[in-house]
């Protein structure tokens, strides 16, 4: 093997930059087997040089652990890169330059519903704007930079676009061209950068390591490009020409969830006969129509849905416990209550740590930090609040809380030391090699509310009812 | 050891401490006698209150510490108070309606990049709420003029400009209003190009602003050099060059030194009239200036306002540590801790020098190294020796009322 400081470790993307980011690879010769979109895989070794190693992550998680040391070089959007600067300008991550793909831009959009055609009648009014943004960072950049005067901004895990008009005024968000937001019935307000490919590399590998092998093979592809936050205005277009439907205001909002929850949601929501439709088979529609009519019905996150429901843009969610509880933890004051708990989607939330460890309860993780056998306990995890209070109960000192969106297991052993996570049968957790030392709690689908709505004497009895029905398919 | 202390941030030692403290002493008498009230307002604020008024630059914003606290599942973000004049400015409107004069010492907090900066700084402000132009800004400058003369800081430059007739100028050149604020933007992060790029459709209105952006120096020669075109500019521009004139004239003739110099406005965007920042030996220790509309941004009836801050920071690094008390008349007891007699004694013998307004210092483990003016040894109930460390005279003594007496206690 190449001695230590010879080797070279890439963070490499899942996802929109995979395919043209392997070409790339392969073209110059760093090609690495395994790295394509059907992967399962998320270690790749290079077969040529020897001394390349690479990992892959969704495109968010590059810009901080490249940052932080674990990778000398990464591959991302410029989005995920300017997220993370533009709060965090003290980085150790450097932009090395652009690459000559990843199209797209990210706006920052209105609905096409709304009276504002553009950013000067954005201004012009007075009003506690909602953004809702998987950039949060960003978003409020952008806020701080058009001087919009007050502002609230929604983080969420995705699908930002579904939220304008009725949930949130303006979307930040990725998008191929205006074309493209147009169809999704959003008006672009202003571009605030190219979501191109780009190299970056950690600081520290910069100054310590000898990184010229790589670079040198990228050097015709870099297109040596600076690009940052531009804040370009988007000039408003005239005549939209596209029909939209408008989704129609009922009285009560339910939020139901999409991805892993939705099929034993949507089971559940048929034995208690509540009839939707397009919210199981092949197509999801995120406005399903029900037979209640004064029901409205989207989807979104999960994970999002505690905090949307605190805000008032729905009155009642299904989601899992652990969302709840890690909403709860960040916010105690938050109005989010649970009213039924469901029953299905058991999984439990786990402490876990590789096998190697020489630990077999956090008794023993403490231990190891107190004896200086661990400098810091590096912890992933997307429970960010849940992992936070669980790390402090414990008096674990020093950590580092990793936060996650998806796939934590693969960041053990060599980029987080412990992993709080949910575990559904512990398949995963061995076939990653790693063993369960702790139990933090067990977590089901359950129904939350907001206290308000459900005190509302203007939606108490819808609620009631929907409560009452779903109270009937419990088992 | 590797510092636990947060980066950017900054312990106060005893030495600093007796400068802060001494600062904080000469601006608290000042004010007072000036008759200003102390205020203090929280160290945490809604952004909205900074974002809302329109008041602070985009680049500033961009570094104060804001976060959703555990209230935040609204959304509703919280900043560690990144400036001192617009929290009090909403502690006037929540709490009063008739005009106050206000002052406080407070830390601000901004993000400085490399941390090598402090990113908490301290400072002594004064705020006249109600206090209409001329008067109230001749005033302020007054204040400022005495507060840094008591403190004993040398070589003071005071320097003025006019934010009115800056935003006044800015108009003139008939730029779009998302241009207008980026321009202004620019010369409030001091980009001195901005002023350079600035170009209207008036020739002799382009005189004026090259004139005025360069000239730096006195009244009587900025009414030679300094002309206004004859036609074609804003009543606004008239009227608030006019004001400036007024400050300046009130200024001479009650012998105030002072030096224009337009492109002396930093960082605030509320400022509508004079602006003021104080320097000495090269170093910005102070600024401040007119903020007519800042109370009616915030939802009030407008009102005329003013106010200055002395930075804390700077002056400590100004002041040389003057001879305290301890080494003028100071006391070190020293005894042996076995003895039960020995301790009772230095006990009641501290006792009776404090109670009589010495600083007195036990210490029986002997490993004090505070320089005292008196360090008193005793050994026995009736055996003290006593040293003036300032004389090097020494005494051995028997009882309590000869100690005393050598130490000059009434």
């Amino acid at each position: 093997m190449a001695n230590q400081s010879n080797y070279i470790k890439l963070a490499l993307p899942k996802g929109r930059l995979l395919p043209d980011t392997a070409n790339l690879l392969d073209g110059v010769g760093l090609g690495f087997e395994g790295y394509s979109e059907q992967t399962r895989q998320y270690r790749l070794k290079s077969a040529k040089p020897p001394y390349l190693s690479a990992k892959i992550f969704w495109e968010k998680d590059i810009p901080i652990q490249v940052s932080i040391g674990n990778y000398d070089l990464g591959i991302c959007g410029l989005d995920w890169i300017e997220e993370l600067l533009v709060r965090y300008k003290a980085s150790a991550v450097v932009k090395l330059s652009t690459l000559n793909y990843g199209e797209g831009y990210i706006y920052a959009a209105i609905s096409y519903e709304s009276e504002i055609k553009n950013l000067d009648g954005l201004l012009g009014r007075q009003g506690n704007w909602r953004i809702v943004s998987e950039y949060p960072d960003l978003a409020e950049a952008f806020a701080l930079n058009i001087r919009m005067r007050r502002f609230r901004i929604f983080p969420v895990w995705g699908d930002a676009e579904g939220y304008p008009p009725e949930n949130a005024e303006i979307a930040v968000l990725w998008a191929r061209n205006e074309e493209e937001l147009e169809r999704k019935g959003l008006l672009p307000l202003m571009k605030l950068l190219p979501a191109r490919a780009t190299v970056i590399a950690s600081r520290e590998s910069l100054d310590n390591k000898d990184l010229a092998s790589v670079l040198n093979r990228f050097a015709p592809m870099l297109d040596n490009r600076e690009f940052s936050l531009s804040f370009e205005e988007v000039s408003s277009k005239e005549g939209f020409v596209g029909s939209l439907p408008r989704p129609e205001l009922k009285k009560v909002k339910l939020a139901l969830p999409d991805g892993h929850q939705q099929p034993p949601t949507a089971k559940f929501l048929e034995r208690v006969g509540l009839n939707l439709s397009h919210y199981s088979g092949e197509v999801l529609d995120y406005h399903p129509s029900v037979d209640l009519d004064w029901l409205g019905v989207k989807v979104i996150r999960p994970q999002d849905m505690p905090l949307q429901v605190a805000n008032g843009n729905f009155d009642l969610a299904i989601t899992g416990k652990d969302w709840l509880l890690d909403h709860v933890y960040r916010f105690p004051s938050s109005p989010v209550v649970e009213l039924l708990d469901l029953g299905f989607g058991k999984v439990k939330i786990v402490a876990a740590v590789s096998q190697e460890m020489p630990a077999s309860t956090m008794e023993d993780v403490r231990q190891l930090l107190q004896k200086g056998k661990l400098p810091t306990l590096r912890v992933a995890s997307e429970y960010v609040n849940i992992g936070d209070k669980y790390l402090c109960d414990h008096h674990i000192s020093p950590y580092k809380l990793i936060p996650t969106w998806g796939a934590s297991e693969a960041f053990l052993p060599e980029d987080a030391d412990l992993l709080i996570d949910n575990m559904q049968t512990g398949k995963t957790m061995a076939e990653h090699n790693l063993k369960i030392i702790d139990v933090l709690c067990e977590s089901t689908a359950c129904l939350i509310g907001n206290k308000e709505s459900i005190n509302s004497p203007d939606k108490k009895e819808e609620i009631d009812f929907i409560i009452q029905m779903m109270r009937g398919g419990l088992s | 050891m590797e510092s636990q202390r947060c980066k950017g941030m900054r312990d106060l030692l005893p030495d600093d401490m007796g400068k802060f403290r001494y600062i904080e002493d000469t601006f608290r008498n000042c004010c007072t006698k000036w008759g200003y009230r102390e205020v203090r307002t929280p160290s945490l604020e809604y952004l909205r209150l900074f974002t809302a008024t329109g008041t602070l630059t985009p680049s500033r914003l961009s570094k104060a510490y804001s976060f959703l606290d555990w209230d935040g599942w609204s959304g509703e973000r919280v900043v560690l108070r990144p400036d001192g004049t617009i929290p009090i400015a909403r502690l006037y409107l929540e709490n009063l309606s008739f005009p106050a004069r206000f002052f406080y010492v407070t830390d601000i907090f901004a993000f400085e990049q490399t941390g090598k900066e402090n990113r908490e700084r301290w400072q002594c402000g004064v705020e006249f709420l109600g206090g209409a132009s001329p008067m109230a800004d001749v005033e302020l400058l007054l204040l400022a003029h005495e507060l840094l003369h008591s403190l004993g800081i040398s070589g003071v430059q005071l320097r003025l400009s006019h934010a009115g007739l800056a935003k006044a100028l800015v108009k003139e050149l008939g730029l779009s209003p998302r241009d207008e604020a980026r321009m202004l933007g620019r010369i409030l992060d001091g980009d001195w190009q901005a002023w350079k790029e600035a170009k209207s459709n008036n020739l002799e209105l382009d005189k004026f602003l090259v004139s005025l952006v360069n000239f730096k120096g006195k009244l009587s020669d900025f009414l030679k050099k300094v002309k206004l075109p004859a036609e074609g500019t804003s009543p606004e521009l008239e009227s608030n060059l006019s004001n400036f004139i007024d400050i300046l004239r009130l200024l001479d003739d009650l012998k105030c030194d002072y030096q224009i110099d337009i492109a002396a406005i930093h960082g605030f965007e509320y400022y509508t009239g004079i602006c003021l920042q104080l320097f000495s030996r090269g170093e910005k220790i102070g600024g401040g200036g007119r903020y007519d509309e800042l109370l009616s941004l915030m939802g009030s009836k407008s009102m005329p306002a003013c106010g200055f801050a002395i930075y804390v920071d700077p002056v400590i690094k100004m002041l040389s540590l003057k001879e305290d008390e301890r080494s003028e008349s100071g006391v070190l007891l020293r005894g042996d801790e076995k003895k039960s007699r020995v301790v009772e004694a230095c006990f009641s013998l501290a006792q009776s020098l404090r109670s009589a307004g010495r600083i007195v210092e036990l210490d029986f483990a002997g490993e004090s190294v505070a320089d005292y003016r008196w360090v008193v040894s005793v050994s026995g109930e009736e055996s003290f020796v006593i040293i003036d460390q300032k004389s090097g005279e020494k005494w051995e003594v028997r009882t309590l009322p000869q100690v005393v007496g050598i130490l000059g206690v009434d």
